[in-house]
């Protein structure tokens, strides 16, 4: 297949597709809108369900009950969606259900600056709801990979039956670029029973990856849901031990399969004294920038994280012990560089490169801050 | 090569899907291309401005700095999008929607929307128009290429309408 023009938000209506989504409730907002445009003219044509519900808190209670029939389920939205849709993002968390949102980031808090980008968001998509919660957090650098990690957000969201978020911005989200998408993706299906109610099937009793086999409603097996703090049979228990397991359980069954959900791309790394972390669409600038310095001779590497939650820990701790100094490009006051000082100990220094004025960056803002950290300046 | 463009105007001229359609013929002649745009909040009537960058190899830094070709279809968007015009460049202005040229060397002016108006019938053409005016002066895609973008993006009952726009732009470039 030959390349084509295709823009980021279109390609996650294509991923979303393609990884087996069948069910979009939304509520449009700019700069995320083509995602629900695109789906309400391509899932009509799959057997699948479009709609657009009355709000944004509507949109994300629908696509909960289409997941419990069943259904693999997206919704799309930006910061005022997103603050909107949070209470139910949790619910999501505690009765295990796979959902992925979609946020196409732009300029806030509150209706902010609507058509700027901005990746302000970044704590939002980790602890945006209240209480100890599970996340998969997912953020793309082009067109291509808004598809892949469309596959990916869903594919996850089944297999751990936990809310994910493709955490965009409008950087990527409103760009076109040469784009070829596969014709065929690995698709993680629905998970089901393994045994029959006669043999005391439990919904919420987990499997050996701690995840439940959640039956879907309407196939024959009794079910209760509930955002309660629940034991294995679906009801809810109020006991301290119950509490503890539950809780422990929500995040071990992520972080047991930290080291394969976390996705990091490194380049110019096997000589780098200094490195750039950035994600997204920031990351394409970074590129550039580090390109730029590395033909000035500074020996600096691009590091760019894919997965943003589980955080990449490990990866981050070594590459302080390896490098002098980390920089940190960000299109916000400074959010994910606390993530990456905690991570860093005090290993190498790391400086922050923030911006928050409605422009993305030039590869100069980006190198200047290279050349600081590096004492070139 | 790589080469630059900024087209820009008000919400509602079209100049960001005159932008995809430039793109789109890019791609298609096996180039790299990218597309991006801002706009107000408005639907109509605020600024906008849609980039396109046309290079042989991989882009990554989306944003247009000194570009190459300019159009402009306000004076509003004259006066603020031409001052960083690479100094070969050129400026390409609708004659009747700009009426004070900004100071720049290379300055190339056409009556877009006039055309669009008396010719084919509709305001609603003077991005085809523009698109046309672009291929002349910019050389960067095939027009007959640009002419299968315009037919593919446009929807089937305005193709004609949208080839006679096309045609207009491209033969008032001398």
């Amino acid at each position: 297949m030959s390349a084509r023009l295709m823009q980021g938000n279109e390609a996650v209506a294509e991923g979303a597709l393609k990884a087996g989504v069948r069910f979009f409730g939304g509520y449009p907002i700019t700069p995320s809108t083509e995602i629900a445009e695109s789906l309400a003219k391509m899932l009509p044509q799959v057997g699948g369900t479009f709609i657009q519900m009355e709000d944004e808190i509507a949109s994300m209670g629908v696509i909960l009950g289409a997941s419990l029939t069943g259904k693999k389920v997206l919704t799309a939205s930006s910061g005022p969606g997103i603050s909107l849709k949070q209470e139910l993002i949790g619910y999501a968390a505690a009765a295990e259900i796979p959902v992925v949102i979609v946020n196409v980031q732009r300029v806030g808090p509150s209706t902010g600056q609507p058509t700027a980008p901005s990746q302000g968001d970044v704590m939002q998509a980790r602890w945006g709801t209240h209480g100890d919660h599970s996340i998969i957090v997912l953020s793309p650098w082009s067109v291509r990979e808004s598809f892949d990690l469309a596959v990916k957000a869903v594919n996850y969201a089944e297999r751990f039956r936990t809310p994910v978020i493709l955490l965009m911005d409008e950087i990527v989200g409103h760009l076109r670029e040469n784009v070829e998408l596969p014709e065929t993706v690995e698709i993680y299906p629905r998970r089901t029973p393994k045994i029959s109610r006669a043999e005391g099937y439990e919904p919420y009793k987990p499997d050996a990856d701690l995840v439940p086999n959640v039956a879907n409603f309407g196939e024959g097996y009794h079910i209760h849901v509930t955002g309660l703090i629940h034991d294995e049979t679906g009801f809810p228990v109020g006991s301290p031990k119950i509490t503890r397991e539950f809780i422990k359980r929500m995040h071990e069954k992520i972080n047991i399969a930290a080291d394969e959900i976390i996705e990091v791309h490194e380049e110019f790394m096997s000589d780098a004294d200094y490195a750039v972390v950035s994600f997204g669409g920031t990351a394409r600038t970074a590129y550039e920038a580090v390109l730029n310095a590395r033909k000035r001779g500074v020996k600096v590497g691009f590091v760019r994280l894919i997965t943003i939650f589980p955080f990449a820990d490990k990866i981050i701790a070594e590459l302080a012990k390896k490098v002098k100094g980390i920089v940190v490009a960000e299109l916000n006051y400074g959010q994910i560089v606390n993530e990456v000082e905690r991570a860093a100990a005090g290993q190498c220094k790391v400086q922050l490169c923030a911006k928050y004025d409605m422009t993305i960056f030039e590869p100069e803002e980006i190198e200047a801050a290279i050349d600081e950290v590096s004492g070139n300046a | 090569m790589r080469k630059q463009l900024r087209l820009s105007g008000s919400g509602g001229q079209g100049v960001i899907t005159a932008a995809i359609i430039l793109a789109e013929a890019a791609v298609s002649e096996g180039k790299q291309a990218v597309q991006s745009q801002s706009y107000g909040p408005e639907a109509r009537g605020g600024a906008s401005k849609s980039e396109v960058i046309i290079d042989d190899e991989k882009i990554f830094h989306p944003h247009v700095k000194a570009p190459d070709f300019v159009l402009a279809m306000t004076q509003k968007a004259a006066d603020k999008y031409y001052s960083d015009l690479n100094s070969d460049g050129v400026l390409i202005l609708d004659d009747d929607l700009v009426p004070n040229s900004p100071q720049f060397k290379n300055i190339i002016r056409v009556p877009i929307t006039k055309l669009a108006v008396e010719k084919v019938g509709k305001a609603l053409f003077a991005n085809i128009v523009a698109l046309g005016v672009l291929a002349k002066i910019t050389k960067l895609v095939d027009f007959d290429t640009i002419k299968k973008s315009v037919a593919h993006r446009v929807p089937a009952h305005t193709v004609e309408q949208n080839m006679l726009a096309l045609q207009l732009g491209f033969d008032a470039v001398k």
